[in-house]
């Protein structure tokens, strides 16, 4: 694992060379994320965000540890419960807004996390597993944070619960039993709330130990970097303490800013009022909505309002979201462009810069709007381009597509962006 | 094999989406959706400057304690404010007395159990109960109001979008019906047991207009004077409070988390260059 030049291990003090010989958990650190690890020295600060991802995760957990101590899972008491929690226990406001929008944190760097990966083109070889094993991270995270958002107990609660496992009612024949397993009952009740929030405990764990394969995965080849170049020689990677850990300490600091605006002065701004109302089965509320996460996903399910033949709209519409996530998994197969960076790659970053990124930010205003006719027909035009880029688009591109000419190292890379020369070796 | 199957796939969703648009486009043009009252004659509210704005705004004690009144002697006739305590309103400026005073003196009282004989019975609010709610339960609330329980207030600023505004504009919003509205959606009406008011979201609903006089509550110290936009102001600042009632704490607890935040990301970024100084643009 690793490269050859990765500096080793060696415990000056004894009680360390005893723990290495009874338990090497010292060496495992220094080997992950301390100076026994090389990694490229020209990695930018979208580079980050895994870092970033990981300290959300740690303060999702904290936050939410300890506001399971105060809430009540019962779908008489759950919403007053967390109202409890935010005006009688000590600082409960504080953990319940650090856990609502810590879930937004969350996503913001995962997005931006995977963004980062789509550009500089991190799922192909040797990184395969590193980018699936990222995949199932994010449906994780999704299916815990849709989990999460059902707790509280209130409209959005509710009728969220009421819709998602609808889409599991699309599916034909077997769908309503299957709705009905799921929820426990005929409608979301106290026996959803319970086992949401039973697996909203239990998802996190798991996703803290996809993580660990995730980061296990990314050790064998190492970290891929800007220019797409592997690393060649000990000239292209420094060690990861000090040089990156100094640089992530600027991220996080960065993160937590950001966090602390959003929880502090707009808590919630990123919710829904409707929230605040308690579940009532009996009012459907005017516009039902997901988190802002979820949006652009949101919008694919509901773009489909034409039956196909003897297929529903909307079972196409239930396929096409849950395609629009599994087909990132065949994404290494899809762009087989030997080139990984964008930068390099005249065509595809056309593509991704004025078509992907709008398209995203498209189908994600249209998901979190009221479902008008206008609102639709935008967002099926997106829709359609969203599969069109990664079904259609891509493997065309890297196929006609001229790359241009890559720096032939790492190292050449960065003097020629810092100006200096390559001195010839004495 | 993938890329045939991926395009196929993709080539059928894309290919349909686009005839669901063109379809859809069609209908757009050939049958235009009818404009609706909601979209014709809705309105949102209109800025308040509350004390309790921008990051490091804070509430105004004398309002809060102007709201409460407004409250109680008017809102509390039908709406409950189930998740507040007597003892909160220490955080309004009330001393431990008056607390105790206000809880005696609260127009509707607790819930209770005869200790002799067990039937159930109302007693004096104490500064640990709940307000107590105007009905003994929400059958007798809808039964007394047309069939339309009035909701709790407790949480109504964060219930509604741009809630603080929302409420003033909705208690100072009614209005006679426009003749527009009368002439093009007469379906959108205020019926027997509805009023019009434009910033309702479907703009008639069951709540007549709770304030309607200059001076229907009177002030302590009569200043300011209680005009209905007033009393409206001074109640939306009090259900802020008790939607919001650690705004205070919040937002100091910010202050100082971004300030110290800004020295630590400066130590970063110091700590960082420092570190790299050795390997930046060098072999």
């Amino acid at each position: 694992m690793s490269f050859p030049w990765a500096k080793e291990y060696k415990p000056s003090n004894p009680f360390m060379r005893y723990m290495d010989e009874k338990l090497p958990l010292p060496r495992f650190v220094y080997n992950a994320i301390g100076a026994g690890y090389p990694v490229p020295r020209n990695l930018n600060y979208f580079w980050n965000f895994g870092v970033l991802a990981g300290v959300a995760l740690v303060c999702q957990l904290v936050t939410g540890i300890i506001l399971a101590m105060h809430f009540a899972a019962e779908s008489g008491v759950a919403f007053s419960s967390v109202e409890h929690i935010m005006r009688d226990v000590n600082a409960g406001w504080f953990l319940r807004y650090a856990h609502a929008n810590g879930a937004s944190m969350f996503f913001i760097v995962v997005y931006i996390h995977i963004f980062r990966g789509l550009f500089y083109g991190s799922y192909k070889p040797p990184r395969e597993m590193v980018w699936h094993l990222g995949l199932v991270i994010f449906l994780l995270m999704m299916a815990t944070a849709f989990m999460g958002y059902v707790l509280p107990w209130g409209q959005m609660s509710f009728w969220g619960a009421k819709v998602i496992t609808g889409l599991f009612g699309a599916i034909p024949l077997v769908g309503t039993p299957i709705q009905t397993w799921l929820l426990g009952g005929f409608a979301p009740d106290n026996a959803a709330l319970n086992r949401f929030f039973s697996l909203h405990y239990l998802l996190p764990f798991v996703i803290l130990g996809v993580i660990v394969l995730h980061i296990w995965a990314l050790h064998i080849p190492g970290s891929s970097n800007p220019t797409g170049v592997e690393v060649k020689d000990e000239q292209d990677t420094v060690p990861f303490h000090p040089y990156y850990t100094a640089k992530d300490g600027v991220g996080v600091a960065a993160f937590f800013l950001v966090f602390a605006t959003l929880l502090f002065f707009a808590p919630n701004f990123l919710g829904e009022p409707d929230n605040y109302i308690p579940a009532n089965p009996l009012a459907t509320p005017a516009n039902i909505v997901p988190e802002w996460y979820f949006w652009p996903f949101y919008a694919i399910l509901r773009a489909f309002t034409v039956d196909f033949w003897f297929i529903p709209a909307k079972l196409l519409g239930v396929l096409a979201m849950f395609a629009s996530i599994l087909l990132l998994f065949f994404l290494p197969w899809l762009d087989t462009s030997a080139v990984r960076s964008g930068h390099y790659r005249p065509l595809f970053r056309k593509f991704f810069w004025y078509g992907l990124g709008p398209c995203i930010v498209i189908l994600g205003y249209c998901g979190g709007s009221h479902a008008t006719d206008g609102v639709v027909l935008v967002s099926q035009i997106a829709a359609a381009y969203y599969f069109a880029h990664f079904l259609i688009i891509l493997p065309i591109v890297a196929r006609i597509e001229t790359p241009k000419p890559l720096p032939t190292s790492i190292t050449e890379a960065v003097l020629a962006k810092s100006g200096a020369s390559l001195q010839p070796a004495e | 094999m993938i890329r045939i199957g991926a395009f196929l796939v993709g080539l059928f969703f894309s290919g349909w989406l686009i005839v669901s648009a063109g379809m859809g486009a069609y209908t757009y043009v050939t049958v235009p959706a009818a404009p609706t009252a909601e979209h014709e004659f809705h309105k949102l509210p209109g800025k308040v400057d509350f004390s309790f704005n921008g990051p490091v705004g804070h509430y105004d004690r004398a309002q809060l304690q102007r709201g409460l009144q407004v409250y109680r002697e008017v809102c509390s006739a039908c709406h409950s404010l189930k998740y507040v305590s007597f003892r909160d309103f220490k955080d309004l400026g009330y001393s431990e007395g008056q607390v105790k005073a206000i809880a005696q003196n609260w127009p509707a009282e607790t819930p209770s159990i005869n200790p002799e004989t067990g039937e159930a019975t109302t007693r004096k609010p104490q500064p640990q109960d709940k307000i107590p709610s105007p009905y003994p339960n929400d059958v007798a609330a809808r039964a007394a109001n047309n069939n339309a329980a009035p909701p709790d207030l407790s949480l109504m600023t964060k219930a509604r979008h741009d809630g603080s505004n929302y409420v003033h504009a909705l208690l100072t919003g009614y209005q006679n019906p426009p003749a527009e509205l009368k002439k093009h959606f007469p379906d959108s009406m205020p019926g027997k047991t509805t009023h019009f008011n434009p910033y309702f979201a479907n703009l008639n609903l069951a709540m007549p207009a709770p304030l309607t006089t200059d001076g229907q509550v009177t002030y302590a110290d009569g200043n300011p004077k209680p005009t209905v936009d007033q009393m409206a102001k001074d109640v939306s600042a009090f259900l802020t409070w008790t939607a919001e009632p650690k705004l205070e704490q919040r937002k100091r607890a910010g202050i100082a988390a971004v300030i110290f935040l800004l020295i630590f990301f400066g130590l970063c970024i110091g700590a960082y260059k420092n570190v790299w100084a050795d390997k930046k643009g060098v072999a």
